[in-house]
């Protein structure tokens, strides 16, 4: 008996494996070298390999144009438009997000490669999951990238939110884990396969007689990734993983496990068993309910910064959930559109939020940014900007974000559940306002005048720049995201 | 038809001015001066815009400066501008008011933001009417919350933060259901001629729903534009921000900000959803006219003249509100007339009650007492303008209020005559109030107030000449406005079947 080896189509797997092959190098380098690697020389090897995946993802997305999308390894593996541009966001969210990092490693004096490596391992299992064709593989992705965001949640040695928020995550998100594993194997158990293309294939050719494996199997995938959605009710974690984490890894959190977690939810939900939307619908719609109302809701009630970004992106993901909700192309393509858009902003967000706590996380209170835009007003007009843009006002990207979720809400009959989103949206205008007028405040009684390193004040400016261009001419990226839906296997 | 050119200007010029403004922020004289030659420009482009505007253009809807540019077709995003007989003088409205809420505030407020978010409130204001598509008008109707906002955060009374907040999330509330309908709108023409996402007017007007639809549809559109006019019961975000609000905010706010709604209420509501009217109509005009009895009868009571203005403007967008729904050709006349009318009017409220607050340090009527003496040019000035405001036959609102109790009463007789008792009422608060304030022996503070300064009463002299120019030739007004009222009300009673 000969073993064949299975024909890799490289491109598709390049991206992830540039990022590991990056990390594992620098693992090596500190390991083995005399001189262990400056925080500078991970950021750059860092940079590079953001670059290169970058490039990678070009040359990706010209052989799709050309050749359509195509599966690799076994069909394990996928490359199509959803699956490129995705990378892509995520690749970006990283480069951003190293840049930040390396500010916060400078000002904590946690030299050395760690950081830089682990996130690069994390988006490596973020890729993975974007590009599965397998429910495996997709679990394969969920604990690269879940394993390295335990350790970088408990980064911060010195302080010891840090390590509780970590054991937290890692005690609920090994629950969640193993229940998307338990809930592939009752789809296997169902249809037969865990690939998603032939699950996809066997559902749209068959009725099964009896579905409750297939129902059992899917809910439980959907609470293992609602989970990293922070989708209410699985979002419990949340807050104190994100006041726990240190400042950089909450921002490289809410923009990069989304990019994963979201493309996994869609590739399995939309397209692998679209064929039972309607089964999928009253969870979504619960879980879209929920989300938008309890994350703008209790919003309202943070006095620390990072909760309060913590319950706004729950109440986002709320809103993606619309997208998802409406199982359509016009669904994908705003879904797609929504993480491109919310992650440069929320990393925005958080470098300026880290950059305000000042060392070892010191102080994320409300109070500290009385005043700031008066202090500051570049800092704080942009961090305002920042704000507004996720809030969804016109003129930034945020509002063609909820206009597209809204429209594929509506679009697929849901306007009752658009009009849920967007009056959560209202409430959580509220809680982003009385930030921004703290900001405008002429009470401010902190005097002290914040100075923003390099790399964080050019991460503020894209994320800004983003939020601003796209918010007026939002039709190159509308039509990326368009692009992503068009080409969408299987 | 006239080339769209001038229309994209007048949505330019005020956002470069604000950019050069905020350019020569160094010195607060050269922004200002900025600023008000950016708002004289507007204005007389504004007032081109509606001298040439021909009101006898034949086609769908008699729109004029027409253009259209698809931004993002996958959202169905499209730069559309047009203006029609409704619109054209709410934009000189618009203009206007900017100019005299610069020049009102040249004592004060000369910083480069407050004049930046001005004229970038004019741009946003001016472009939601003239949007000639239903969601790029959404998008200018949301935008004019972010100056709004800062505006009065920023520069208004101790409790402006508190208020800002407040008209922010009225508004943004408000609008979501105006939102949803707009989406829901756009599908229902998608599915049915299954070609591309448009929100375009005159696309959306061919779009044919049940009645039962449309009724849930102008439910949720009115919501929205009820925050905005305000009509009871969703004024109460009104009064706070008229009085938290600066000067120029206030003006702005309740001479063009409010018409947003009536208008919005106008084109699209009734515009779009004829089916819908015959429902909807009975409530729509019992809340109006609620809102003209129970405005006239807070007006009476109010302890400060800010909030007096505040009320009496809920009374007023009352009657607008009444005649934009009534049906009738004539009363909807009127309503487009007294949007025009009614927001001179409160700019030259607002106006004089920043000149007796300069003066005496409040606003509060008890503690005014017989500035008649000491300044009697200023009582002079607010006689004028309060009798146009009560309805005076010859000045101004007397036209546009009898235009639409007389179309009201033709067709709906009761509510008219409910809504012809606040005119009554109008008389009392205002009468009332002027009594206390002006009349009787000043003594202390109140006898040593200085008069209206010549520069002053150079800023009152627009407002006081429209007042009585309109008042008694308003015809040039009314044959723009006409043919294009005409044509909406007859558009929306062919689609109904109602033959009047």
């Amino acid at each position: 008996m000969t073993l064949s080896a299975p024909s890799i189509h490289y491109i598709a797997i390049l991206p992830p494996v540039i990022l590991m092959v990056a990390a594992l190098g620098l693992l090596f380098l500190t390991a083995l070298a005399r001189r262990k690697p400056s925080t500078t020389t991970a950021t750059l090897v860092g940079v590079g390999a953001v670059v290169a995946g970058l490039v990678v993802v070009v040359l990706q997305l010209v052989s799709i144009w050309h050749h359509g999308g195509s599966t690799t390894l076994s069909h394990e593996i996928v490359m199509d438009g959803f699956s490129s541009v995705v990378t892509g966001g995520v690749l970006t969210s990283l480069l951003f997000s190293l840049l930040v990092a390396h500010d916060w490693s400078v000002r904590e004096k946690s030299g050395g490669a760690e950081y830089q490596m682990l996130a690069m391992l994390a988006v490596s299992g973020a890729l993975i999951m974007a590009i599965a064709n397998d429910l495996i593989v997709v679990f394969l992705g969920l604990e690269i990238l879940s394993i390295a965001l335990y350790v970088m949640i408990a980064f911060n040695k010195k302080r010891f939110k840090s390590a509780e928020s970590s054991l937290k995550y890692f005690i609920l998100g090994g629950l969640a884990s193993s229940l998307f594993f338990y809930g592939a194997a009752l789809v296997y158990g169902a249809t037969g396969s865990t690939n998603l293309s032939t699950i996809s294939y066997f559902l749209s050719f068959h009725v099964l007689a009896h579905p409750g494996l297939l129902w059992a199997g899917g809910a439980l995938m959907l609470v293992g990734l609602s989970f990293k959605c922070q989708a209410v009710p699985f979002h419990a974690w949340s807050p104190d993983v994100y006041e726990g984490a240190p400042t950089p890894v909450t921002g490289f959190h809410a923009s990069i496990v989304w990019g994963g977690a979201f493309a996994a939810l869609i590739r399995v939900v939309v397209s692998t068993m679209g064929t039972q939307m309607d089964t999928w619908r009253p969870i979504l719609f619960v879980l879209c309910a929920l989300s938008t109302l309890v994350g703008a809701g209790m919003a309202l009630r943070q006095t620390n910064i990072k909760r309060f970004l913590a319950y706004t992106s729950v109440s986002q993901a709320g809103f993606i959930f619309l997208a998802v909700w409406a199982g359509s192309g016009r669904g994908v393509s705003s879904a797609v559109f929504y993480l491109l858009t919310y992650a440069p902003t929320v990393v925005a967000s958080f470098a300026v939020v880290g950059v305000m706590g000042g060392l070892g996380d010191a102080n994320h209170y409300l109070e500290r940014y009385t005043g700031l835009a008066r202090r500051q007003p570049v800092l704080g007009g942009a961090l305002a900007l920042l704000l507004l843009a996720q809030l969804g006002a016109p003129l930034t990207t945020g509002f063609y974000a909820k206009l597209t979720a809204l429209q594929a809400g509506v679009d697929a009959g849901g306007a009752p559940l658009a009009l849920i989103s967007i009056l959560a949206a209202c409430i959580a205008a509220f809680a982003y306002l009385r930030w921004v007028l703290a900001l405008f405040s002429k009470e401010g009684t902190e005097t002290e005048i914040v100075r923003v390193p390099f790399a964080t004040r050019f991460t503020v400016t894209c994320g800004v720049v983003t939020a601003v261009i796209f918010g007026i001419w939002p039709g190159p990226l509308v039509a990326l995201a368009q692009h992503a839906s068009l080409l969408f296997l299987p | 038809m006239h080339s769209s050119l001038l229309i994209s200007v007048l949505l330019l010029v005020p956002l470069i001015g604000a950019g050069v403004s905020i350019l020569v922020k160094k010195s607060p004289d050269a922004s200002y001066f900025v600023g008000l030659v950016t708002a004289i420009i507007e204005l007389v482009l504004a007032v081109l815009v509606a001298v040439l505007y021909n009101p006898h253009i034949k086609g769908a809807q008699a729109f004029d400066f027409y253009y259209r540019h698809v931004i993002s077709a996958p959202l169905g995003l499209a730069y559309d501008v047009a203006i029609d007989g409704i619109s054209v003088f709410l934009v000189v409205l618009a203009a206007l008011v900017t100019l005299m809420a610069l020049w009102g505030a040249r004592d004060k407020r000369r910083e480069s933001s407050f004049v930046s978010w001005l004229l970038v409130l004019t741009s946003f204001t001016i472009g939601s009417f003239v949007s000639h598509d239903f969601l790029e008008f959404f998008v200018f109707f949301e935008l004019i919350l972010i100056p709004t906002y800062f505006l009065i955060s920023q520069w208004g009374g101790a409790r402006g933060g508190a208020a800002a907040t407040k008209f922010f999330v009225y508004t943004f509330t408000g609008s979501a259901f105006l939102f949803i309908a707009i989406l829901y709108l756009g599908f229902a023409h998608q599915h049915q001629t299954t070609g591309a996402l448009t929100f375009a007017y005159g696309a959306l007007s061919q779009t044919a729903m049940t009645s039962s639809t449309e009724v849930w549809l102008f439910l949720a559109m009115a919501v929205a534009f009820a925050v905005k006019s305000p009509i009871w019961p969703f004024h109460t975000w009104a009064p706070e921000s008229y009085e938290q609000a600066p000067t120029a905010g206030s003006i702005e706010l309740s001479g063009i900000l409010a018409k947003m709604g009536s208008y919005g209420l106008l084109r699209f509501a009734v515009g779009l959803l004829p089916l819908a009217m015959s429902d909807v109509r009975p409530l729509i005009m019992t809340l109006a006219v609620i809102g003209i009895l129970y405005g006239s009868a807070l007006a009476c009571v109010t302890p400060d003249l800010k909030r007096v203005v505040a009320y009496s403007s809920l009374a007023q967008m009352g009657f607008i509100t009444l005649g934009v729904v009534s049906g009738s050709t004539i009363a909807t006349e009127g309503a487009v007339l007294m949007m025009f009318n009614h927001g001179v009017i409160t700019m030259g409220f607002f106006l004089l009650i920043s000149y007796i607050e300069k003066r005496r340090g409040t606003y509060v009527i008890a503690d005014l007492r017989g500035l008649q003496g000491p300044a009697p040019v200023l009582a002079a000035i607010f006689t004028v303008v309060m009798m146009a405001s009560i309805g005076l036959p010859g000045l101004s609102n007397f036209v546009s209020e009898y235009l639409i109790l007389i179309g009201t009463f033709s067709v709906h007789a009761w509510w008219a005559v409910l809504a012809g008792v606040g005119v009554i009422g109008a008389a009392l608060y205002w009468l009332w109030s002027y009594q206390r304030v002006f009349h009787g022996t000043s003594t202390g503070e109140n006898s040593a107030i200085a008069d209206v300064s010549t520069s002053e009463r150079w800023t009152l002299v627009p407002v006081v000449a429209l007042v009585l120019v309109l008042g008694i030739f308003p015809t040039p007004l009314l044959n723009k406005i006409g043919p294009s009222v005409h044509q909406l009300i007859e558009h929306a009673a062919t689609a109904s079947g109602v033959t009047k």
